[in-house]
């Protein structure tokens, strides 16, 4: 007689499922606490790219705090697709917030005028930095506050403008991979469109953040996961992944480790902000 | 014993303000025609957890903190004896800790029943405790007009010794100030460190026949969302009450002593171990490698 074997299963991929219900009233409870009680602030300012991750932020907002206290700025280059535009139109017209749309070409074109060869990357970076004067300018034009929409994959791997998309003062998404931005887009009800398309940075004709990357979000979520948590490669591997994209992300989230941080300053005495003068940010 | 427990939503660092609102809740709970026996608050209730080097700043002595909190339940009209737990920040002479006060107040006179330190100072990943606190170094039980209690920080209760040893010595009842940022979307329901809290505790009521008083602090520090999910649960391990993990509130419960012998009786497993744990402890294994060394040196004949 031969006794029944009962194995468990080899350890695959990780799963990056979420709770988008959970997510969405803790996301929602952290914008209150921190525009209404901590800054007294009641206004959210957000730049509506048409992508997933600012239309979640957007969706959030509202949940949190009104759409007549969310306003969506939509901020077009001359060479972005127009789809993009129409894509946060519908975000809009969904969410019945505030909007405006200004145009960035003639404050872009207005520094690249002396720039002429500057290529796809700097000038991909002026826009970005630019879209952050125009959504700072607006919020203080509105009393308002800047909403950050970089979600936890781009910042891990590097794939943002430092010092523009990173900049505003709260992010309700920045720990939350790609592929769990998508989940909680479609629990808000962020429509098909907007939830479905290729993701983009739209900062040259036909791009893709997943072509840029080498990699699709979801291998790339999975391997960050495995590897925040502690795995080395030969784990990673073993569980299925590709040893060239295992080294491709490790190599993507090692050379950036700056881009997550505020500028490195000359240590010089026992009171050296951040170092021995240690405050939290809501004191 | 009529039980509050008070899930604090503290403003970081305000402490002027959020003693006025610690007061507003005495005087609200002080209003009720049934008179509280012992009211619970979480840990850093009046600060906010994540203080960094504000800590030194934010400091009480126990004995003016008794006092404070003394003078603001009687001016919320507290005319009526009542006991107080809060967890606070602790300066004892330039020593830092991360503290729980126990104080009785009477009609006209308090005093502090416990002070107990945090032994285990989570010094991990999001937390730096041991970076500007020391850490207690004895878990004491107390008696108090209600029975022996034990006083058991955040991370103490995530050792399952403690509340053992707690229990050992007496406790009936564990109390458990707490302030823990919330993490975890896979578990589906609630966050997945709400979960380990209810599990934990739920097994050492269950194991030890005692009362777990669990007092979570609220509200988000720096993006960190603190997950109240304040709970008691009885010796049997029913949760008699809890509330969520976001926002102020308070649980209100009436606990039958009684039911820590029926529980006992049931399943006299604290019983079980007083027997067994001398055998456990008295294990030349777990003394620290420098007195083993020197037992042996001891043995070793002349």
């Amino acid at each position: 007689m031969t006794v029944p074997v009962i194995a468990a299963a080899p350890p695959g991929a990780p799963s990056l499922q979420i709770d988008t219900e959970l997510a969405s009233t803790w996301l929602q409870a952290f914008l209150r606490d921190e525009l209404l009680e901590r800054r007294k602030i009641g206004h959210a300012v957000i730049g509506l790219s048409g992508g997933v991750d600012s239309a979640v932020v957007a969706y959030l907002a509202v949940l949190a705090l009104g759409a007549a206290n969310v306003t969506a700025v939509r901020m077009p280059y001359r060479t972005s697709s127009s789809d993009s535009l129409e894509d946060a139109r519908a975000v809009i017209d969904d969410l019945g917030c505030r909007e405006r749309t200004i145009d960035i070409s003639a404050a872009v074109d207005g520094y690249l005028q002396f720039e002429p060869e500057a290529d796809g990357r700097r000038r991909g970076n002026v826009m970005a930095r630019t879209r952050m004067l125009v959504l700072f300018d607006q919020s203080a034009k509105l009393g308002a506050l800047p909403i950050g929409t970089g979600n936890k994959t781009e910042r891990l791997m590097g794939y943002f403008t430092w010092h523009a998309d990173d900049s505003p003062p709260v992010n309700p998404i920045g720990d939350l991979f790609k592929t769990q931005v998508w989940q909680l887009a479609r629990h808000l009800g962020v429509p098909a469109r907007v939830v479905g398309k290729p993701p983009s940075a739209d900062l040259e004709a036909n791009q893709t953040d997943e072509t840029d990357l080498g990699i699709t979000y979801l291998q790339a979520d999975r391997i960050l996961s495995l590897m925040l948590s502690g795995y080395g490669d030969d784990r990673i591997v073993a569980r299925g992944f590709g040893t060239d994209e295992v080294r491709l992300v490790r190599g993507r989230v090692e050379g950036t480790h700056w881009k997550r941080h505020l500028p490195t300053t000359a240590m010089l005495s026992n009171t050296a902000i951040n170092e021995f003068y240690l405050r939290p940010v809501d004191y | 014993m009529k039980l509050g427990v008070v899930q604090f939503k503290p403003r970081k660092g305000d402490v002027a303000a959020n003693l006025a609102e610690l007061e507003a809740i005495y005087a609200q709970l002080a209003a009720e025609d049934v008179p509280y026996d012992l009211i619970v608050a979480p840990e850093a209730t009046l600060t906010g957890y994540f203080l960094e080097g504000a800590v030194y700043e934010r400091a009480f002595e126990a004995d003016e903190l008794a006092a404070l909190l003394a003078a603001r339940w009687r001016r919320a009209g507290g005319g009526r004896a009542v006991d107080l737990v809060l967890g606070f920040y602790e300066n004892s002479g330039g020593t830092f800790y991360n503290s729980a006060l126990y104080l009785h107040v009477g009609s006209s006179d308090h005093h502090i029943v416990h002070v107990h330190r945090k032994m285990f100072l989570p010094t991990y990943g999001v937390f730096d405790e041991e970076r500007f606190l020391s850490r207690g170094r004895r878990l004491q039980a107390f008696d108090t007009r209600f029975g022996r209690m034990a006083l058991l920080i955040c991370e103490d209760a995530w050792h399952a010794l403690m509340p053992t040893i707690a229990a050992i010595k007496g406790a009936r009842f564990l109390l458990v100030p707490s302030a823990s940022p919330g993490r975890g979307l896979a578990a589906g329901g609630e966050l997945e460190s709400v979960l380990h809290w209810r599990n934990v505790l739920r097994s050492y009521a269950v194991e030890h026949g005692v009362f777990v008083i669990y007092a979570g602090l609220a509200g988000f520090e720096g993006g960190k969302g603190m997950t109240g999910s304040s709970s008691v649960i009885d010796p049997f391990g029913e949760t008699l009450v809890t509330a969520p993990a976001l926002g102020a509130h308070v649980l209100s419960v009436e606990l039958e002593a009684a039911d820590i012998e029926i529980a006992r009786a049931g399943l006299p497993l604290l019983g079980d171990l007083s027997a067994v744990l001398p055998d456990l402890l008295f294990d030349d294994e777990l003394l620290p490698h420098a007195v083993r060394r020197g037992v042996a040196f001891a043995e070793e004949p002349s």
